[in-house]
């Protein structure tokens, strides 16, 4: 110990004369750096003041190395960083790698006392510091309990600051610390900043002053601070009502344009055929199956360009599925056309027959389809509300698939016979349509749209053979509120039935919240026997 | 009654060698037991002691398959939800077998073990009286009853047919497959009722409990036949033939198809209620899978398989498949998706009338009626009093041809 005390002393003097020549650009801060190696609790005491007080970005890595153990000092004093990770070093002043150091190294030792004085220290330097984000990631670690000392260093920086979300989160942060002041007046102006922040996480400290202590008596003393606790509480009550009702409806809005693409093959084809394809969830999971072979396709040839496999799932999966779907409607369903319930149950044999060969194929385990980076992360517009961009890109993806649909049906010559035959199939066919091929056709399109679906469920969900049979049961319900042969019927039953699904489930639960909306269902067709958008006329009848 | 009109009664159900052949499956089927009981173990014919519960439970289910046949086969209504009728019957009785294990259970509490894991105090309200078999019997045939009564008056009452129904029923099954998989329901959540001990004083264990619940089930198949024969031979069943074939022409003849389907299909969730409330004590379990929607779909396939409209057909089709899978899932487990399957389309789709019908297209034939698959399916089962040759072009489903010029 003492020889490593006298070597350090010998040290700490070769700085002051190393740093003149070598480190001439910051050579009170190398000198500074240096002096944090020293065995004297004093004299790093102060090293650690005076740095604080330095201009440079250096400094506050300096600091942060030292918080986090990860300061090193060569025997010529040069402070260095370790990688957390790698143990590589870097030279604190400049940054640049430092190679392989010199002799022995040095970690300056943190003791209690010095973390007190180093975390203040740290949170000061941050908050002065010139890049934004340190900034904002400072007050953010404030406004979460900070430290009286602060308080002058916090009012002073609240007072520059430019960037208006520093400035809400600091004056939380001394929102925390003026609520327990003397002055009523200060603690009404705190009450109030915890107002404004909106955080649900104070409406518990907001609580304590609406307390009575043991006497009887409120701990806080003067009513208008007891108003202004309660206003604000009720105000954060409000805010994250709110909070959560946007959640939900967003939510609600990615479930229901799930059950969209699963639901709109189905109302096609039942519009057109008057056939129940319970089949259809299969072709979700035949689509979401295609994107697990995308991805494994990509993940052996293209490695590289993993993250664009979607690029190859949709068309994969839409083609499968609508291939499958041709098939089906070619060697069955055409056979079954009149007897509903038996297609009903024909459908259901060639859904069993599909699970169980996906599972001989796949394993009856869930297999993992990742999302790409690029839809990894999400955004939060308002706290509280955060969108996954998997989500936001299922639902523009939805939209887009929707609007194509739109047109097929509505701007083609495919579309021009889809809904002749659905109005009136006898009649269509007397003008020449070909209602065999239509048929066929659709059947493919509903399947090949299910597909899509499969690849949307992918990315936010498990991928196993039963996933359809998850889906099937609420696609009808779609179905059956939506009416048949109207897109617009579709989106909006699947979308109002998945916003009332994720609207419930806060009251009453998962389960309930279903089954309540399996209830209005039935209720509802009570009502409106042939859905929200019944074709009028003769066709409705049948 | 008299002996004339019982006499007459019995006419109307049977020709006598109908009645034979009745009372022969019956003697066969109730005989079963003695190879268990009667035959040492070890002789060729000796029943083993694993098989006669499970042929018990494929009796319950023929059971069910009868009711499924009076709706689907004779009214035309495809239920995907009968499931739910079995698994309210068979709840009723597990909740009274939970209720006479008193404090034999795992926790000696007089609470049953789920509850009592739970960290529930005391018996929910709806267990109440469950401890007395009597009442949790009448619950067993009441309580599904109750339930089809109300789906039936909504559904019926607005007239939703065809597809519509089916699906709606679904949703009812897997809504009440939720709603049993919350442990909060009461009724044991996830793994449901079981660990029974005694019935009626006899211990579920023992070999002779066993024989005596195999007959009760096969009494009361004989029961649940009797009755549906009764109903279908009737002037009842011949409204209901024909709300299967036409429903609008019913309509217009003055009859109100609501009454007749709700009578119907209250009468076969009361059977399925009472298969259930058998099945249980054979099982010995009973949980929310019971519920799941695909076991209602499968109940309609057994009644495909025997032929849809002839009581018979629908009870042997109920043994045959669940024979089938029963032995195949032990033999060739990964085969019976695929065999389940290719019932489900080939029958659709080659066998219209199920097996009943293929042993009948031969005398239809004679008859000199049109046997085309969909005009097939209208045509009276053969067992039936001759219908009046039709004046007019047959009743039948809007096909894909004349489905919207044909009826509206």
């Amino acid at each position: 110990m003492r020889t490593s005390v006298k070597q350090w002393m010998v040290a700490a003097c070769l700085c002051l004369s190393m740093t003149k020549s070598v480190l001439a650009q910051d050579d009170e801060l190398a000198q500074l750096a240096c002096d944090l190696g020293a065995d004297d609790h004093e004299l790093l005491q102060a090293a650690v003041e005076r740095l604080g007080r330095r201009p440079e970005p250096a400094a506050l890595h300096i600091l942060e190395a030292l918080r986090d153990g990860t300061l090193r000092l060569d025997v010529h004093g040069r402070a260095l960083i370790a990688d957390k990770q790698t143990g590589a070093l870097r030279d604190a002043l400049t940054g640049q790698a430092a190679g392989a150091a010199d002799g022995v190294l040095k970690t300056p030792l943190v003791n209690n006392s010095l973390r007190r004085t180093l975390t203040p220290t740290i949170a000061e330097l941050q908050l002065r510091s010139a890049d934004a984000a340190t900034r904002l990631a400072a007050a953010d670690s404030l406004s979460k309990g900070s430290d009286e000392k602060l308080v002058p260093a916090m009012r002073a920086a609240l007072a520059r600051e430019p960037d208006p979300a520093v400035r809400k989160l600091l004056r939380v942060a001394l929102a925390l610390i003026d609520v327990t002041s003397s002055d009523p007046r200060q603690r009404i102006a705190a009450v109030r900043a915890m107002r404004d922040s909106g955080d649900i996480g104070f409406k518990v400290r907001l609580a304590t002053l609406l307390e009575r202590g043991s006497d009887g008596k409120y701990r806080e003393p003067e009513a208008a601070v007891r108003n202004a606790a309660g206003e604000a509480i009720s105000t954060i009550e409000n805010q994250e009502l709110v909070t959560r009702v946007l959640r939900d409806l967003f939510y609600g809005l990615s479930l229901g344009s799930v059950l969209l693409l699963a639901a709109l093959g189905l109302a096609i084809t039942f519009g057109l055929m008057r056939v129940i394809n319970m089949a259809h969830g299969e072709m979700l999971m035949l689509g979401a199956y295609a994107t697990y072979v995308a991805q494994l396709t990509f993940q052996k040839y293209a490695p590289a360009a993993l993250d664009w496999y979607l690029a190859l799932a949709v068309p994969l999966a839409f083609c499968t599925c609508m291939a499958i779907g041709m098939l089906l409607e070619r060697s069955v369903i055409r056979f079954l056309y009149g007897r509903p319930l038996e297609t009903l149950l024909a459908t259901w044999g060639i859904s069993l027959i599909l699970i169980q060969t996906v599972r001989l194929l796949f394993g009856a385990q869930n297999v993992s389809v990742a999302n790409p980076s690029w839809l990894a992360g999400a955004i939060e517009p308002m706290t509280g509300v955060v969108l996954p961009y998997n989500r936001l890109a299922t639902i523009a993806f939805v939209t887009a698939v929707v609007l194509l649909l739109a047109f097929v049906l509505n701007r083609t010559s495919l579309g021009l016979s889809v809904r002749a035959i659905t109005q009136n199939r006898a009649m269509a066919g007397c003008m020449g349509i070909p209602t065999a091929r239509i048929d066929m056709l659709t059947f493919g399109l509903g399947s090949g749209i299910a597909g899509l679906g499969g690849v949307a469920l992918s990315q936010l969900g498990n991928v196993g053979p039963e996933l359809g049979q998850l889906y099937i049961v609420d696609s009808f319900m779609v179905v059956v509120v939506g009416g048949v042969g109207k897109v617009v019927g579709s989106v909006v039953a699947a979308l109002g039935l998945g916003e009332v699904n994720k609207l419930l489930e806060p009251f009453a639960g998962a389960v309930l919240g279903k089954i309540l909306v399996l209830g209005f269902v039935v209720l509802f067709i009570q009502r409106r026997p042939q859905g929200l958008f019944a074709l009028k006329g003769r066709a409705a009848e049948s | 009654m008299s002996v004339a009109r019982t006499k007459e009664l019995l006419r109307t159900l049977h020709s006598p060698a109908q009645w034979l052949a009745l009372a022969l499956g019956f003697a066969a089927f109730a005989s079963v037991p003695a190879f268990n009981g009667l035959v040492p173990a070890g002789a060729a014919l000796h029943l083993s002691d694993e098989l006669l519960p499970l042929l018990g439970k494929f009796l319950c289910y023929a059971l069910v398959a009868l009711a499924m046949d009076l709706v689907w086969g004779y009214t035309g209504v495809l239920s995907l939800g009968h499931a739910v009728f079995f698994a309210l019957g068979g709840y009723a009785m597990g909740m009274h077998l939970m209720r006479v294990i008193g404090t034999a259970g795992v926790y000696r509490s007089q609470l049953p073990d789920f509850m009592v894991f739970l960290d529930w105090k005391e018996l929910p309200w709806y267990w109440h009286g469950f401890q007395h078999f009597a009442f949790a019997a009448s619950m067993a045939l009441l309580v599904p009853g109750v339930l089809a009564l109300v789906f039936g008056f909504f559904a019926f009452r607005s007239r939703i047919r065809g597809v519509y129904f089916s699906i709606i029923t679904q949703a009812l099954t897997y809504a009440l497959m939720l709603l049993m998989f919350r442990n909060d329901t009461g009724f044991g959540g996830n793994n449901g009722l079981t660990d029974f001990k005694r019935l009626l004083g006899y211990p579920l264990a023992d070999q002779a409990t066993k024989r005596g619940l195999y007959l009760a089930s096969l009494l009361a198949l004989l029961l649940g036949y009797l009755v549906c024969r009764y109903v279908v031979t009737s002037k009842l069943g011949r409204v209901l033939l024909a709300l299967r074939d036409a429903e609008s022409r019913i309509m217009f003849s003055g009859y109100n198809p609501f009454h007749y389907k709700l009578l119907v299909w209250t009468l076969s969730a009361v059977l399925c209620g009472l298969a259930g409330a058998l099945y249980v004590p054979q099982v010995g379990i009973i949980n929310p899978s019971e519920l799941a929607p695909s076991n209602s779909i499968e109940l309609a396939i057994w009644v495909a398989v025997g032929g849809r409209g002839t009581l018979v057909g629908a009870v042997i089709g109920a043994l045959l498949v669940n024979g089938m899978k029963s032995w195949l899932t032990g033999a060739y487990p990964e085969l019976w998706l695929y065999a389940l399957g290719a019932l489900f389309v080939g029958v659709t789709l080659f066998l219209p009338k199920g097996l009943a019908g293929a042993f009948d297209l031969r005398r239809v034939r004679k008859s000199g009626v049109n046997v085309d698959p969909q005009v097939a399916e209208v045509v009276a089962p053969p067992s039936l009093p001759p219908r009046p040759e039709p004046s007019e072009p047959q009743p039948r489903e809007p096909t894909r041809r004349d489905n919207l010029a044909g009826e509206t």
